[in-house]
């Protein structure tokens, strides 16, 4: 948009809580953001953190006040911090799983679970299945909750190789191939 | 009305017809931005229309969020846009202790408007000022951050905060900024658009 016109003010937002910096405080991530604000716009750090504005601000509230809101920020810190370190375990705790499931005798369908554990779009994922294996490929609820990619065709190996190569987040180790039916043992990534 | 975070949906673009009325509500409901309006709202770009959670219909030009609507209620400003454009839109201020409680979703109460920090409207302290633009009307803040004229109950009001330079707060006012200097206490917005809320987080890429 035309930003040259002088009505239209520019607003720096901060790249760790995305809000304007001046309300990083509020943000539970303070610790970072000022990290961030530090480095990538000085002078504005300056005027947010700097000794004077903090005196500044916090001089009209009772100090009963200003105890109590260091209560909160501690403890809402705290809760950003541990919801943070959750989210790594699970990250680092979930699985894709990789299914051949026989259909009729000699054909198969494949079916993948545990993907949006990543991140990911599953139907934006199954689309590029798709198109990667000229196969139809879609997402289906399963009857305990959740969805999974259904891809047609026996192509475990090959979304294993592709999920490795386009999707870097997922680790190798946290990719299992199981086949069902016969129930044989699951060859771990 | 986003405390919860929204995934984003498909958008749909809006017919020219419904660009236009939706811009001369705009502008209706916002005198003030009728001299930035073109820049706001470019008439060869294109707007589109994302349908959230709880009847609520966002307005993005462009991947910038304009304004969202719910039902048919009065337009109300995105956060980003009011930054953009903050001397378009009727504000009051709330004091420093507010600000953490408006920050995670609480409503606004008048205590917030009515003590030292807060910032009420004042009417009568502009006359004489040079207005905004042509066609503009005569109001705006003053520089402590006063707007020049009672607003009503049910008008869109932009939420300041003491000591902070840019918006923390859009939201409807449930009741007249002078009944809440009167009567002191009770909630003045409820269910606001507020900083690091779902709509603030929304992804537009």
């Amino acid at each position: 948009m035309a930003e040259t016109a002088s009505a239209s003010r520019e607003v720096v937002y901060c790249g760790v809580c995305t809000l304007p910096p001046e309300y990083c405080e509020y943000g539970g991530t303070t610790k970072k953001c000022q990290e961030w604000l530090e480095k990538a716009n000085p002078a504005l750090y300056e005027r947010i953190w700097s000794a004077e504005a903090l005196e500044a601000a916090t001089a009209s509230l009772s100090i009963e006040a200003k105890e109590r809101a260091a209560k909160d920020a501690k403890k809402k810190a705290a809760k950003a911090e541990a919801a943070e370190q959750k989210q790594a375990e699970k990250l680092s705790s979930s699985v894709v799983t990789i299914k051949r499931i026989e259909r009729n005798k000699r054909k198969y369908v494949t079916s993948v679970s545990g993907l949006e554990a990543f991140g990911l779009d599953l139907k934006k994922v199954a689309k590029d299945f798709g198109k990667k294996f000229a196969t139809g490929s879609s997402v289906t609820k399963v009857p305990s909750g959740g969805e999974e990619i259904v891809v047609q065709g026996d192509v475990s190996d090959e979304i294993e190789e592709f999920l490795l190569e386009k999707y870097k987040e997922i680790p190798e180790d946290n990719i299992e191939l199981v086949e069902d039916k016969k129930k044989k043992g699951a060859a771990a990534g | 009305m986003f405390k919860k975070d929204i995934n984003p949906a498909p958008r749909q673009k809006l017919k020219s017809s419904i660009q236009r009325s939706l811009r001369a509500n705009f502008v209706e409901t916002y005198p003030l931005v009728t001299p930035f309006i073109d820049e706001i709202m470019p008439k060869k770009a294109s707007l589109e229309q994302m349908k959230l959670p709880d009847r609520v219909s966002l307005y993005v030009q462009d991947g910038v969020p304009l304004f969202f609507q719910h039902d048919n209620d009065a337009l109300l400003p995105h956060l980003r846009l009011v930054h953009r454009f903050p001397q378009c839109f009727p504000t009051i201020r709330i004091d420093r202790g507010a600000i953490r409680f408006v920050l995670s979703g609480a409503t606004l109460m008048a205590p917030g408007l009515t003590s030292p920090g807060g910032r009420l409207p004042l009417p009568d302290a502009r006359e004489g000022k040079e207005t905004l633009g042509e066609g503009a009307p005569n109001e705006g803040a003053d520089e402590e951050g006063r707007w020049s004229r009672e607003l009503e109950k049910g008008e869109p009001v932009v939420v300041m905060a003491e000591g902070k330079e840019e918006a923390c707060a859009v939201g409807v006012l449930v009741m007249g900024t002078k009944e809440c200097k009167e009567k002191g206490k009770g909630p003045v917005i409820e269910e606001a658009h507020f900083l690091g809320d779902g709509l603030w987080k929304l992804n537009f890429d």
